[in-house]
């Protein structure tokens, strides 16, 4: 089984400097980490490769300082990892990431599974997965807690939907987004890490990406506007609304009414 | 010899501290009757929810005078009954009193009333890029039981325990006085330092009502090292020769994959390795990522050469809080995992760590209990616990008798102490008087005696 984990570096604090021109996260490549979510999207990868056999990549669009999260991957059971890396992908949206890490599994070649996990931490979208699935062409289920079987050519899998667990089943390839907390990540291992050979991770620049539309990368190509970007005021202050789903959104409604957010 | 409560008394109290303050018997929650572990049990007359220095000092003054029996609580976290009034009496709760006076950035203190809780403080220090590195277990304990106890936790190993942080004390001696021992001062010669004798005295000899604590700058990178042994033996024979290898460890932790089974089961979490009979979780920090990860290396690669089958690292905060809660949830969860359990909180040297854990497992095959432990391996201070199960009561009592003895006895061979952080309080006193010895012992006593001449603050600890 050839499975392809989407991940990302994220600032490993909330305290991050913004572009006051461009609106766009400044990364430094310092206090950075792999995106927490994507820990439980590579737990899920290593978990079938374990069951079933196969290879995992690890693949991630980003700045230079973005190998070390690939090479952590690698230390905790991926077998190798693919690098985007082109001044061109600076700035990207949810539509220009997708685009870059459609033409990034290209580039990898044949696949059965792409296991995203169900949002990052500083982007916080959750569109990313299944617009790169939209991108590609495939079925893709967002919120899976489980992976309940798996052949060669179908996987069934559990949704968390909040008020309701739904069983999927899909025609492979298809892509996964992870829920939060759906299984226990592993750690990063020393034995792997001293293992690990030195041309593990592959870095490619966009003019080794075939076919790629440069219109549809980074800023240019991202249709979404950053107005500004801030940390939420901290408040205390708490209401506990009780009842059903309804009366709870009557409530919430009411009170965003009043105080003019909607 | 003491005093019984009676309504005079209970009127006098009322009209020095605000009624709603003071309560009386069964208006006393039954929680005020023992501590953690709560084997020793009894209730106090009266319970005074304290507000300040002055007002310890006028109950003080008040029951000297009256030969009423006191003893302070803080969040009641004691494992050995120390906070317990056994005599009844009055009982004065710390709680409210927690707050963080001064932070002194020139002098690196942090000045504490005696209810601030340690997580308190840690958040508190932290948030100002400062360190109080004294690290129990148990963060809902308060600085003023921490200081009673001298309690060490999981920086030992490399920072020191409570006493080496403490700068200077108010308290309030048994005659209602206020004495101030120390102060914001680095060093100090001038006579008998009486602010060390009240640290780790357990309520005995005066009331902490005021600290001065020592603050270390913040390192900026903390990590840690998960090491799992495929044997408890090779496990814990590697702890002397990682100290003898000379690195700047902040924490060396050791348990077993029964105890961690134990901490899923009770936060209703899964640990991110349970495949590995016996593990140790090593802590490095430092300000250079160049550094710290050098440190980590070399102790990963020396923990294989000892027959660690890997090393995991534990680096993000998502990381350290999934191993790290984990860990301080272990006595908790071994509590949740028996019918009831008694502790055993001896300190040997480090060297001698192995032969104690296995004396305790064999221990525990000979007399067929389940005697599951954790503990401080880089400090020689072990947490074990002796769990009753299904065992009659009086099977229970007599079981823990012959373990107890055995196993203090055992630490005195190997020059151990009878505990490492949690005191002795009222469950330990037998104990003590066995290693120290009577003239020791009867030293105590004589200080005890010229602090406290009617013997009215908390009255039958410690011997």
């Amino acid at each position: 089984m050839k499975i392809i984990v989407c991940v990302k570096q994220v600032p490993a604090s909330s305290n991050v400097d913004v572009d006051p021109v461009t609106g766009v996260l400044k990364r430094d490549g310092t206090n950075v980490k792999l995106n927490p979510y994507d820990l439980f999207a590579l737990e899920m990868a290593f978990r079938l490769k374990e069951d079933m056999g196969g290879c995992i990549t690890a693949l991630s669009m980003g700045p230079s300082s973005a190998l070390s999260s690939l090479l952590e991957t690698v230390y905790m059971g991926a077998d190798k990892g693919v690098l985007l890396s082109d001044r061109v992908f600076a700035g990207s949206d949810v539509q220009a990431t997708s685009y870059a890490l459609k033409c990034g599994v290209n580039k990898i070649g044949s696949y059965d599974l792409i296991i995203c996990g169900k949002q990052t931490t500083d982007g916080d979208t959750a569109q990313v997965g299944p617009e790169l699935a939209e991108q590609l062409g495939i079925e893709h289920a967002s919120n899976v807690i489980s992976v309940d079987s798996i052949d060669g050519e179908y996987i069934t899998v559990t949704l968390n939907l909040d008020d309701v667990y739904q069983t999927q089943k899909m025609k492979l390839p298809c892509l996964l987004t992870i829920e939060k907390d759906a299984c226990t990540p592993r750690l990063p291992s020393f034995r792997r890490k001293l293992a690990a050979p030195p041309d593990c991770i592959q870095v490619y620049t966009a003019d080794q990406l075939e076919d790629i539309d440069r219109s549809k990368c980074g800023l240019k190509g991202s249709p979404t506007q950053v107005e500004r970007i801030f940390p939420p005021d901290s408040d205390t202050k708490q209401i506990i609304f009780e009842g059903d789903a309804e009366t709870l959104s009557k409530e919430l409604y009411s009170i965003l009414t009043s105080e003019k957010i909607v | 010899m003491y005093n019984k409560i009676c309504s005079q008394d209970v009127s006098y109290l009322k009209s020095i501290i605000s009624p709603e303050r003071v309560l009386c018997g069964s208006e006393i929650p039954e929680d005020y009757s023992h501590d953690e572990l709560g084997g020793i049990s009894s209730a106090p007359d009266v319970l005074i929810r304290v507000l300040s220095t002055e007002e310890i000092s006028a109950v003080m003054k008040y029951s000297n005078e009256n030969k009423i029996p006191v003893v302070v609580r803080g969040s009641g976290t004691g494992l050995v009954g120390a906070s317990v009034a056994i005599q009844g009496g009055i009982m004065m709760e710390t709680t409210a009193m927690n707050k963080i006076l001064e932070l002194d950035e020139e002098n690196l203190t942090v000045t504490v009333q005696p209810g601030v809780l340690l997580m308190e403080l840690a958040e508190y220090t932290q948030n100002h890029d400062f360190l109080y590195p004294p690290d129990p277990g148990e963060k809902s304990a308060t600085i003023g039981g921490n200081i009673s106890t001298n309690a060490g936790g999981m920086r030992a190993v490399k920072y020191g325990v409570t006493r080496d942080y403490v700068r200077g004390l108010t308290i309030v001696l048994p005659d209602g006085s206020i004495q101030k021992l120390g102060g914001k001062i680095v060093k100090n010669s001038t006579g008998y330092n009486l602010m060390q004798l009240i640290i780790g005295s357990e309520g005995t000899l005066g009331i902490i009502t005021e600290a001065i604590l020592k603050l270390l700058p913040l390192p900026k990178i903390s990590e840690s090292l998960l090491v799992p042994f495929d044997s408890f033996d090779k496990c814990i024979r590697a702890v002397p020769n990682i100290i003898r290898s000379k690195t700047s460890l902040t924490a060396i932790e050791f348990f077993e994959r029964e105890t961690i089974l134990f901490a899923e089961e009770y936060l209703g979490k899964k640990f991110p390795d349970t495949k590995s009979p016996a593990y140790l979780l090593l802590t490095v920090d430092g300000n250079t990522m160049e550094n710290v990860e050098s440190e980590m290396t070399h102790v990963a690669k020396l923990c294989m050469d000892l027959g660690a089958s890997d090393a995991y690292i534990v680096d993000t905060d998502e990381r350290k809080e999934s191993v790290w809660k984990a860990r301080g949830a272990f006595l908790e969860a071994i509590k949740a995992s028996t019918t009831e359990m008694d502790e055993c909180d001896v300190v040997v040297p480090r060297n001698k760590i192995a032969d104690f854990i296995e004396y305790t497992h064999k221990l525990a095959r000979e007399h067929n209990i389940r005697i599951p432990s954790f503990g401080h391996a880089g400090d020689g201070n072990l947490h074990i616990y002796i769990c009753r199960d299904n065992l009659s009561d009086s099977e229970w009592k007599k079981q823990l008798n012959i373990i107890f003895d055995k196993m203090y006895s055992h630490a005195n061979t190997l020059s151990g102490m009878v505990s490492g952080e949690h005191g002795i309080g009222f469950a330990k006193k037998e104990y003590m008087l066995e290693t120290l010895g009577e003239k020791q012992v009867s030293l105590m006593r004589g200080i005890k005696g010229v602090f406290d001449p009617n013997n009215i603050l908390n009255p039958g600890k410690l011997f």
